[in-house]
C-alpha cells in the first residue's frame, strides 16, 4: 500500500520539476504543495530545517531534502522504469555527471546575472566551456545522457532544455545552437519531446517574466 | 576471477582528505590496491587521461576504468564490493539521510575552512564562529537523524559519514597548529568527542597523515612557508 507522497515545490524551480519528472516517469502518485517562498510555510520549515528550501519530498510523513538526494531516494524506493543503470561503473559515471552539473550551477548563475561587457563575455565563455564538456564527454553520440532513454542525468540537466533558453533570451546570447553544439542542441529537442517532460514544464512566457524579475533584482543588488 | 576483480589503483596524494576517504573505503572492504602518488604541481599524463574533466585526485581505476569524485567513488566501492561490510545503510530513507549530511559536510563545512586560513584577527574570529555554527548544525543533525551516532567505539565498522568526517576533521590538531588557531571545541563537544573516538579506530589511525609532515605541508600550502622537517 502506497504511503502518501507529497512534493513541496515552487513552480518556476527546475529543482522541484526534476522531482516531479522522476515521480511521473515511475507512475508514482503524489500531492503537490506549492510553496510561497516569500512566506515560508511551517511544513517547509519543519521538513527542511537545515536549508529551508524546496524541493522537499515527504513519504509517509518522512522528509527528504536536496534534489540529488531525493532523486536517488525515488530511484531506490520505486525501482520500476529505472533511472540509473544497473551496472556499478555506469552508475558511478551517471553520478559523476549529476555532480558535475550541480557544481557548475554558479557558472550559469554568473551568466544569468551578467550585464553586457567584459563580465558577460567571460561568463558566456565559461558557460560555453561547460556545455562543450557536457556534449563531448557526457553525452557523446548518445541521444540522451541515459543512452536510448532518459535517466537521472537527463533529469538533473533538464533545466538546460527549458530554463536555459530563458537565460539566453534575457542576456541575448545564444549558446546552444545547432552549429556550435549540435549534439546538445539535438538533446534539448529530444528531451522536450519525452511525454513526461513535455507535459510537465512551466509555461515559457510566465517563466520568462519570473526570471526577468529575478535577474533585475540580482543586478540591482550588485 | 577474484584476483581480476581486485585490480584497484588509486591515484592520489598523501595529504588529500578526499583520497584518504577512498583509501579507508578500500581498507574497510579489505580490497587490495596500488597507490600512485601524484604530483599536483606537475600532473601526470595518467591523471589527465583518467580525469580529463576535473584533472583532480582521487581517481580510482578499477579494471582499467576510472572513477572520479570521492563520494561517487565511495558509492561505487560499496556497490561493486557489495558483500563485505556496507558503507551505506540498506534502507533508502537512511541512505538519503547519510547522503544529505555528506553533501552538507562537503558543500558547507569544508569550504568554510578557507576563510579561517586566509584571514586574521576579527575576520578570522568571525570565520571560526561561522564554522562553529555549521558544526553545531551538523552535530544537531547527527543527533536528530542518527541517534547513537556519537557512541562510536573503535571496534565498529566505519560507515560512509564516519569516513567523510574523520578524513577531514581528524586532522584538526595539525590544522590548529599550522593556522595557529583555537577552534573552541567546547561549542560542539559531541562532534569533537566523536572525531576523537574515530581517530582511535585502527584503520583511521594508519590512514591519516603523520602530524608533523602535515603541519609542514599545510604551512607551505596555505602560507608559502617552507620548513625543514
Amino acid at each position: 500500500m502506497e504511503e502518501g507522497v507529497k512534493v513541496v515545490g515552487f513552480w518556476p524551480s527546475p529543482y522541484s520539476q526534476k522531482v516531479i519528472w522522476a515521480l511521473k516517469q515511475k507512475g508514482v502518485a503524489y500531492d503537490y504543495i506549492e510553496e510561497d517562498l516569500s512566506n515560508k510555510s511551517q511544513l517547509l520549515m519543519k521538513s527542511n530545517p537545515v536549508y529551508k528550501k524546496i524541493p522537499v519530498l515527504l513519504h509517509g510523513g518522512k522528509p527528504i531534502a536536496e534534489s540529488s538526494v531525493i532523486l536517488e531516494y525515488i530511484e531506490e524506493t520505486w525501482p520500476q522504469n529505472p533511472l540509473l543503470p544497473k551496472e556499478a561503473y555506469e552508475r558511478a559515471s551517471a553520478r559523476f555527471w549529476i555532480q558535475f552539473g550541480a557544481e557548475k550551477g554558479p557558472t550559469f548563475g554568473s551568466l544569468f546575472t551578467s550585464t553586457a561587457g567584459e563580465e558577460q563575455d567571460k561568463a558566456a565563455k565559461d558557460a560555453l566551456e561547460v556545455l562543450k564538456i557536457l556534449e563531448e564527454q557526457g553525452l557523446g553520440n548518445n541521444k540522451f545522457f541515459g543512452g536510448d532513454s532518459i535517466n537521472l542525468v537527463d533529469l538533473a540537466l533538464g533545466w538546460l532544455a527549458h530554463w536555459f533558453q530563458c537565460i539566453e533570451e534575457l542576456v541575448e546570447i545564444k549558446l546552444i545552437e545547432p552549429t556550435t553544439l549540435p549534439r546538445l542542441h539535438a538533446w534539448v529537442e529530444n528531451f522536450n519531446q519525452v511525454p513526461v517532460i513535455h507535459e510537465n514544464l512551466p509555461d515559457k512566457k510566465r517563466l520568462l517574466a519570473h526570471m526577468k524579475s529575478i535577474r533585475e533584482m540580482s543586478i540591482s543588488a550588485k | 576471477m577474484e584476483e581480476q576483480k581486485s585490480e584497484a589503483v588509486l591515484i592520489g596524494t598523501w595529504r588529500s582528505p578526499y583520497c584518504q576517504r577512498v583509501e579507508l573505503a578500500l581498507k574497510v572492504k579489505g580490497i587490495p590496491y596500488e597507490f600512485i602518488e601524484e604530483d599536483l604541481s606537475n600532473k601526470s599524463e595518467l591523471l589527465l587521461s583518467y580525469n580529463p574533466v576535473h584533472k583532480k585526485v582521487p581517481v580510482l581505476v578499477h579494471k582499467g576504468k576510472p572513477i572520479a569524485e570521492s563520494l561517487v567513488i565511495l558509492e561505487y566501492i560499496d556497490e561493486q564490493w557489495g558483500d563485505s561490510p556496507k558503507l551505506l545503510p540498506e534502507d533508502p530513507y537512511e541512505r538519503a539521510k547519510v547522503r544529505f549530511w555528506a553533501n552538507f559536510y562537503d558543500q558547507k563545512i569544508m569550504p568554510a575552512t578557507l576563510p579561517i586560513i586566509m584571514s586574521k584577527g576579527r575576520e578570522q574570529e568571525k570565520a571560526i564562529d561561522d564554522m562553529n555554527e555549521l558544526l553545531r548544525e551538523f552535530e544537531d543533525g547527527m543527533k536528530r537523524d542518527f541517534p547513537g551516532k556519537f557512541d562510536f567505539d573503535d571496534s565498529q565498522n566505519l560507515g560512509f559519514l564516519d569516513i567523510v568526517v574523520a578524513t577531514y576533521a581528524g586532522n584538526y590538531k595539525a590544522f590548529n597548529e599550522a593556522v595557529a588557531v583555537a577552534m573552541s571545541p567546547e561549542k560542539t563537544p559531541q562532534f569533537w568527542s566523536w572525531v576523537n573516538a574515530l581517530k582511535e579506530h585502527p584503520l583511521i589511525k594508519e590512514t591519516l597523515p603523520p602530524h608533523d609532515k602535515l603541519v609542514a605541508k599545510m604551512r607551505e600550502k596555505f602560507y608559502g612557508q617552507t620548513t625543514n622537517v
